[in-house]
């Protein structure tokens, strides 16, 4: 492999990290925060992709279509909250209805295709301030956009989970009783965290079919696995390095896991295993955290 | 906080009737017609064997539980149907596990930043407000477990003792009307278990509360509290009610726990 080709494969798992990222940034909220393993994701994030096809090809402004798919994400994770928490639906099954109807709701959307393409339309990477770019940044536009999104939804997520409210979010994680002890509904804190993370989750969705300029509503299939390996991947390699927040942890998480993926095929990996290959990473993933655990309480106990 | 009706108890508990797996062989009657009422000021100890109705109590008055049939009035007003968290606003509420009074994975300021918060608005203003750091030092002396300058660590590294010490202080941090002491020293250790009712006495007297205490140590329910109620078969047996507790000894709660014990051929 020649030098530039490493280079044009590490852009492409830099670019694919960050978006995938701001995905993993809003599982790392429900996941581990929350502790809900929230299926919904793989319906969220193609509502993303084709809210983005649909509104774009309508000329609608790209950055608006952005937030649109954000709050579409988070109505969404908000139907997932209220079907487990005002009707008592399990987690698992909760996510798996919302998934399930998020399939309808998008072929609705795309007007019954599965695929769209929307070529030579304004995107967030033709259009707008991506044009103020030096001309010796402008081919890596694609790679600097995804990286200040990614940067923005931390930074952002950072700031909420730093207010009363985003208190409140983590103790309702960490221990519902305490947060009925304050007068408060732990029940709607895990609706308000599900519709962050589905809301980031059809963002990530948004931005990948803009960077395409093509969605496919197959595209949420192993987003789950994906988001869930980023997360904890993230988090066991850099939870040591005390000067990341566990936010940040998601997003490195997500580029090391793309790194993975990328060199698996590299290496002459059929696509074919891919998914299979997704698997295998998260269960590892899993095993070596818990593995990982036992090792620190051991240590911990002779120390 | 509810403005105090001189006229009315500040809890009372109408006619309650409970019953555990209705319509099986394992049905059991907690509560069948229980009545019950605390007035202002009052600070009761309550003690009783396992399965005397004292948690299933506590549950119904904190909305844990909803009786089968009854009325709950708090200052008069009727919180039968008010959700648990709703009566939170006015029950501060203590458990005997430890760890359900506090958040492990949030530092000792998070934890009291939230206790602070109780009440007011959970929305995008600071979570942590650093400017309150000096009156939660002083919150945490009065403890006198040295937390006062481990305010950054999680209060899961902390001791049983220290974590429930900390739990009183938050479910007393906001202005309450009833204070619900459920069992909260029957997990520590003797040394521990003092520390924590000593701080008990001290909050209670310090913010005039009104108090209920479940206990099963007999000593402390003589020792503290201004009023002592044993509970059998989801009935108080004794009830001091206010006046003559001072003629409660732990021998004269011991023969007539035994004298039920007996009578029930336990």
């Amino acid at each position: 492999m020649s030098a530039s080709q490493f280079l044009g494969l590490t852009e492409v798992v830099l670019r694919e990290g960050f978006i995938y990222g701001i995905m993993a940034m809003g599982v790392y909220i429900t996941y581990k925060i929350l502790d809900f393993p929230d299926l919904s994701v793989d319906g969220t994030f193609p509502l993303g992709a084709c809210l983005a096809a649909v509104l774009i090809a309508a000329g609608i402004n790209p950055w608006v279509v952005c937030i649109v798919a954000f709050a579409a994400g988070a109505a969404a994770g908000c139907v997932t909250g209220l079907l487990h928490v005002k009707l008592g639906i399990t987690d698992l099954l909760s996510g798996i209805l919302v998934m399930t109807a998020m399939w309808s709701v998008n072929l609705i959307l795309m007007g019954g295709s599965a695929i769209k393409q929307f070529f030579n339309m304004d995107t967030i990477f033709n259009s707008g301030p991506v044009q103020l770019l030096p001309a010796g940044l402008y081919p890596h536009r694609q790679l600097i956009m995804v990286a200040l999104i990614a940067l923005a939804v931390k930074l952002a997520l950072d700031w909420y989970l730093s207010t009363k409210n985003g208190l409140l979010l983590r103790a309702s994680g960490d221990n519902s009783q305490y947060v009925i002890n304050l007068a408060r509904d732990p029940g709607s804190m895990k609706i308000v965290g599900l519709a962050i993370g589905n809301g980031c989750t059809a963002l990530s969705g948004c931005i990948l079919a803009q960077l395409n300029q093509n969605a496919d509503i197959n595209s949420g299939k192993g987003m789950v696995v994906m988001a869930l390996a980023s997360v904890i991947i993230g988090i066991s390699v850099f939870h040591r390095l005390r000067f990341f927040r566990f936010v940040t942890m998601a997003i490195l998480g997500s580029i090391l896991y793309k790194a993975c993926l990328m060199a698996a095929l590299q290496l002459g990996l059929p696509n074919s295993y891919l998914k299979l290959l997704m698997s295998v990473l998260l269960t590892m993933a899993i095993v070596s955290e818990r593995v990982n655990r036992k090792g620190e309480k051991h240590a911990a106990k002779q120390s | 906080m509810l403005q105090n009706n001189p006229e009315c108890p500040l809890i009372r508990l109408d006619d309650i009737h409970m019953n555990f797996n209705p319509g099986t062989v394992n049905e059991i009657a907690v509560f069948d017609g229980f009545n019950f009422a605390i007035e202002p000021g009052q600070f009761v100890s309550m003690v009783g064997s396992n399965g005397s109705g004292k948690t299933t109590l506590l549950n119904v008055i904190c909305g844990s539980l909803h009786a089968d049939r009854g009325a709950i009035y708090l200052n008069g007003k009727n919180i039968t149907d008010v959700p648990e968290h709703r009566r939170a606003e006015n029950i501060g509420r203590v458990f005997q596990n430890p760890s359900a009074g506090t958040c492990p994975n949030l530092t000792i300021m998070e934890n009291l930043s939230l206790a602070d918060t109780k009440g007011g608005s959970f929305g995008p203003g600071k979570g942590v407000n650093r400017k309150r750091e000096d009156y939660y030092r002083s919150r945490l002396e009065l403890l006198g477990l040295g937390l006062e300058d481990k305010l950054d660590i999680p209060v899961g590294a902390l001791s049983g003792g220290q974590r429930q010490a900390l739990a009183l202080l938050i479910a007393t941090m906001t202005p309450i009307d009833l204070l619900i002491l459920d069992e909260h020293t029957a997990a520590l250790d003797p040394r521990s278990s003092e520390t924590v009712m000593d701080l008990t006495e001290q909050l209670i007297g310090e913010k005039k509360l009104t108090a209920l205490m479940v206990t099963h140590n007999l000593r402390f329910a003589v020792e503290y509290g201004n009023r002592l109620v044993m509970m059998h078969e989801g009935k108080a047996v004794i009830d001091t009610k206010s006046g003559n507790k001072a003629s409660c000894t732990v021998d004269t709660l011991l023969e007539t726990f035994n004298a039920i014990s007996i009578e029930c051929g336990n």
